[in-house]
């Protein structure tokens, strides 16, 4: 693998070929907030917080840097106006479904992300995927998944998955950056185990 | 039929099929593409064929069953070779008449043919050629389809098919070939317009023993059906096309992946590729040149999505249709890892005519940035609706008035919407603008894959930016954030905004979400996703306004904001109105003026269209109050006269 040198905010760092921008800045120590990344999961690029200025041959683009490889010369902004702008309205985007969420609140801050800019539509969930990809991924299990598409896309286990694998795993909780997804596995719970007894429904 | 084993000898098989048909004998052609057929093509086919074998004619007379010709606004069609007449809005009631009067006495049928509108006398054409709808195209893609039975390879090869892939496997090196089509400035017909050559020398230079080519017929824009027309109307052009450059990439294994809303499109791609494997032209060895290719063909499951490539690559792999980051370019990384080359069906289809004819072919044609011809399908508030093939280069305005035939019912020209769902609104004040990839993209809109919507002043634009935003947010994937977000929050302003909920500050608002999802959005659905919404505002921005500070809907489209009413001074009580209503909503009766109940009129507009035009009694209403309604004694009209009724 070859050496790759780029620059991230001004400063000279040493990348190795096939790393994401992201990488690249951690391994520099340079923070770019993320929300669907995780280091044992394929990088994804749908949440785009992550987006940077990344300027090569003279043009400038907003790039996801969790999937935007490192190139020679290339000249990366993890801060700008236009940055910032994007981030910002991102977030207060999110908030709209997640008000509450921690994660988010704390970025709202530094980006002044204004949580009431946009009607309330509560779904607690922000559609990084987090809980699905590592379930498919690590476990292997693909006890929950995406349904639909567009602004009707939502997150739902499988019932036939997830009343013999879930109960003994939930290592999905802690990932989710907004906590629905305990709400999410209590509904589900109730739908697929509704006695007490935890006995799987006799479907089929 | 034997295989096709070498150029010779392809070349005395056509010779063969040439020799056996006569030039003179009358041939009946009739379109029979998804347009005429919804039209009831196949009965006025079914009729003519009965016709010709009732007059004793069966040998002496063809009827062939051929692709779309485009003028869609008068099917079903017909026209009779060898003197090139066109029938129009054919009915099975006219084939006795067409056989007996045209066939046989070689009598023109008047009333069937195509009438020069707005001149007084009458002025009727009888050459499909001299139609001004025809005559101002350059048919160099869809000229073939009503010469031709899509379902006939013979009719393909009496045309002069597959030379060009005889010329390209066994004259050319595939560098020479990427070199032609290099030289040729063939942009990419699918909507990005980038360089084809450029694309298959990627391709081409990519190490891997196993790559593919794919033909892009998921055309998925409302309105759009050029890709359709050319693979149900001539399906060998587009696997002629694909074999050659599968060649010149080093490919032996292609996939045609088409949407399955096109039933006849498919049928006829499948009957071709069985046909070219029967006569060598796919298969092994072809035409003993050594070269191996095959070709599948796979089905979308209608996702929009899946006409943007490495979406259509997931779904090609068996995954949800949706878009993965680039690069890697699918040139490098494409279907299952391996080196993939995606062309749109109309640029798959230019290559026969540039290996045959040269690269000058294509740049003889056109403007600098933009070369040879562009297929866009023509609808909307215009008169020829249809599927109109023309120079790059061509103004906006040509195509409209002189290709399309003006507006109709003598309305105004209020914009033109190019590039699909996606693409933006072009108004009047640029109309002289020459169609091309970058005069398309200055003014705000993209050349896309050619759907063109024409809108006249009964159109409210902001109603146009609603429905565009509602459509891509059912097609968007939804995966990533700025074009799943953006599209909803702005899809909710705009609902607001006609409803006359909108807020001072939605516009800017708007814009802020724009720039967002244009800028960071992963694939070109999210990126162009907000054109329509900017290409308005920018044009329209006083329709925005009047809809936002006087909740005023200047086209008295939205319905939340106008209201009709009828004027109690012009009402003659004639009960028109009143009977077509389908709410009841209107009160009166004989010689009582007529009153709309607010409360119960559903705003469909039948009375103000139903009003006869000499009382004009019904006015529609917007940004100001209805007049209250005047008490009940004073509607009776006295000294009515019966004819007024």
């Amino acid at each position: 693998m070859s050496e790759i040198l780029l620059q991230i905010d001004g400063i000279e760092v040493k990348a190795k070929e096939g790393m994401s921008i992201l990488e690249a800045a951690q391994s520099a120590g340079i923070y770019i907030p993320t929300l669907c990344h995780h280091e044992k999961l394929q990088p994804y690029g749908a949440c785009r917080i992550c987006t940077v200025e990344a300027e090569t041959g003279g043009r400038t683009n907003l790039v996801a840097a969790c999937v935007s490889p490192v190139q020679p010369n290339l000249v990366v902004r993890t801060r700008s106006e236009k940055v910032d702008k994007t981030r910002k309205i991102l977030l207060e985007q999110f908030l709209a479904h997640a008000p509450d969420a921690p994660a988010l609140q704390d970025l709202a801050q530094e980006y002044g992300a204004d949580k009431d800019r946009f009607e309330k539509e509560s779904s607690f969930c922000i559609l990084c995927g987090l809980c699905v990809r590592y379930c498919a991924e690590v476990k292997k299990k693909n006890a929950v998944g995406f349904v639909d598409r567009g602004a009707r896309r939502e997150i739902s286990f499988i019932p036939e998955i997830a009343s013999k694998e879930c109960w003994k795993c939930k290592e999905c909780f802690p990932l989710c950056p907004t906590s629905y997804l305990q709400a999410a596995y209590h509904l589900t719970e109730a739908l697929v185990f509704p006695s007490p007894s935890f006995e799987p429904a006799s479907e089929g | 039929m034997p295989r096709i084993n070498s150029p010779a000898e392809l070349e005395a098989f056509r010779k063969d099929i040439i020799s056996k048909r006569d030039p003179d004998k009358p041939c009946i052609a009739v379109c029979t593409g998804t347009g005429c057929l919804a039209l009831g093509a196949a009965h006025v086919v079914t009729a003519l064929k009965e016709e010709v074998k009732k007059q004793g004619l069966k040998t002496k007379v063809d009827v062939r069953e051929t692709g779309c010709p485009g003028f869609c606004e008068r099917g079903p069609l017909l026209v009779i070779y060898p003197e090139e007449i066109c029938y129009l809005q054919m009915q099975p009631g006219d084939a006795q008449e067409i056989v007996s009067q045209t066939i046989v006495a070689k009598k023109v049928i008047d009333r069937l043919l195509y009438v020069v509108p707005s001149t007084d006398k009458d002025e009727k054409i009888v050459q499909e050629s001299e139609i001004p709808f025809y005559k101002n195209q350059m048919r160099n893609l869809i000229g073939n389809n009503i010469k031709i039975d899509p379902k006939s390879i013979d009719d393909y090869l009496a045309v002069g098919g597959y030379s060009a892939l005889a010329k390209a496997l066994c004259q050319e090196t595939p560098e020479q070939l990427v070199n032609l089509v290099k030289s040729s400035n063939l942009r990419g017909r699918g909507g990005a317009g980038f360089p084809a050559g450029i694309k298959w020398e990627f391709a081409r230079k990519s190490a891997d023993k196993t790559k593919y080519v794919i033909v892009n017929a998921d055309e998925g824009d409302p309105g759009a059906f050029m890709d359709r027309a050319l693979l149900e109307g001539n399906p060998h052009s587009v696997l002629e096309g694909l074999t050659i450059g599968a060649y010149a990439i080093g490919s032996h294994e292609g996939y045609i992946y088409v949407r399955q809303e096109y039933p006849l499109a498919v049928e006829n791609a499948g009957i071709a590729i069985k046909q070219a494997e029967e006569y060598g032209f796919l298969g092994k060895n072809i035409l003993g040149s050594g070269f191996d290719f095959t070709i599948k063909m796979h089905q979308g499951a209608g996702a929009f999505v899946c006409g943007e490539e490495t979406a259509l690559l997931m779904s090609l792999e068996g995954k949800p249709g949706e878009p993965r980051p680039r690069p890697p370019y699918p040139a490098v990384k494409g279907l299952w890892g391996k080196p993939t080359n995606i062309n749109n069906v109309e640029t798959w289809a230019n290559i026969p005519l540039i290996i045959n004819n040269g690269p000058d072919f294509l740049t003889s044609i056109g403007t600098e940035g933009s070369k040879g011809t562009k297929i866009f399908s023509l609808v909307g508030k215009v008169n020829n609706t249809g599927l109109v093939e023309v120079p790059m280069g061509i103004t906006l305005r040509d195509i409209i008035y002189k290709v399309g035939g003006g507006i109709p019912e003598g309305k105004k020209f209020k914009a033109v919407q190019t590039g699909g769902p996606s693409g933006g609104c072009i108004p009047e004040e640029h109309l002289d603008i020459k169609v091309d990839f970058d005069e398309l993209a200055k003014v705000g809109a993209i050349m896309g894959s050619g759907g063109m919507i024409v809108m006249d002043e009964d159109t409210c634009m902001v109603d146009v930016a609603r429905y565009f935003l509602d459509f891509l947010s059912d097609e968007s994937c939804g995966k990533c954030s700025p074009c799943r977000e953006g599209i909803r929050q702005m899809l909710k302003i705009l609902t607001n905004i006609s409803e006359g909920k909108g807020r001072e500050g939605d516009i800017e608002l708007l814009e802020e979400l724009a720039e967002a999802t244009g800028d960071a959005s992963l694939c070109a659905l999210g990126r162009t996703a907000p054109n329509p919404v900017l290409s308005t505002i920018r044009y329209f921005r006083d329709e925005y306004e009047a809809h936002i500070k006087e909740k005023r809907c200047p086209a008295y489209v939205c319905k939340e904001l106008i209201s009709y009413y009828i004027d109690p001074d012009k009402c003659k009580a004639c009960m028109i109105c009143l009977r077509k209503c389908p709410a009841q909503a209107i009160i009166g009766g004989k010689n009582q003026i007529h009153v709309i109940d607010q409360e119960k009129c559903t705003k469909c507009g039948t009375c103000f269209e139903v009003c006869p035009d000499r009382f004009g009694a019904v006015t529609r209403l917007s940004g100001e109050p209805v007049p209250s309604p005047i008490p009940e004694e004073a509607r009776i009209i006295a000294g009515k006269s019966k004819k007024d009724e």
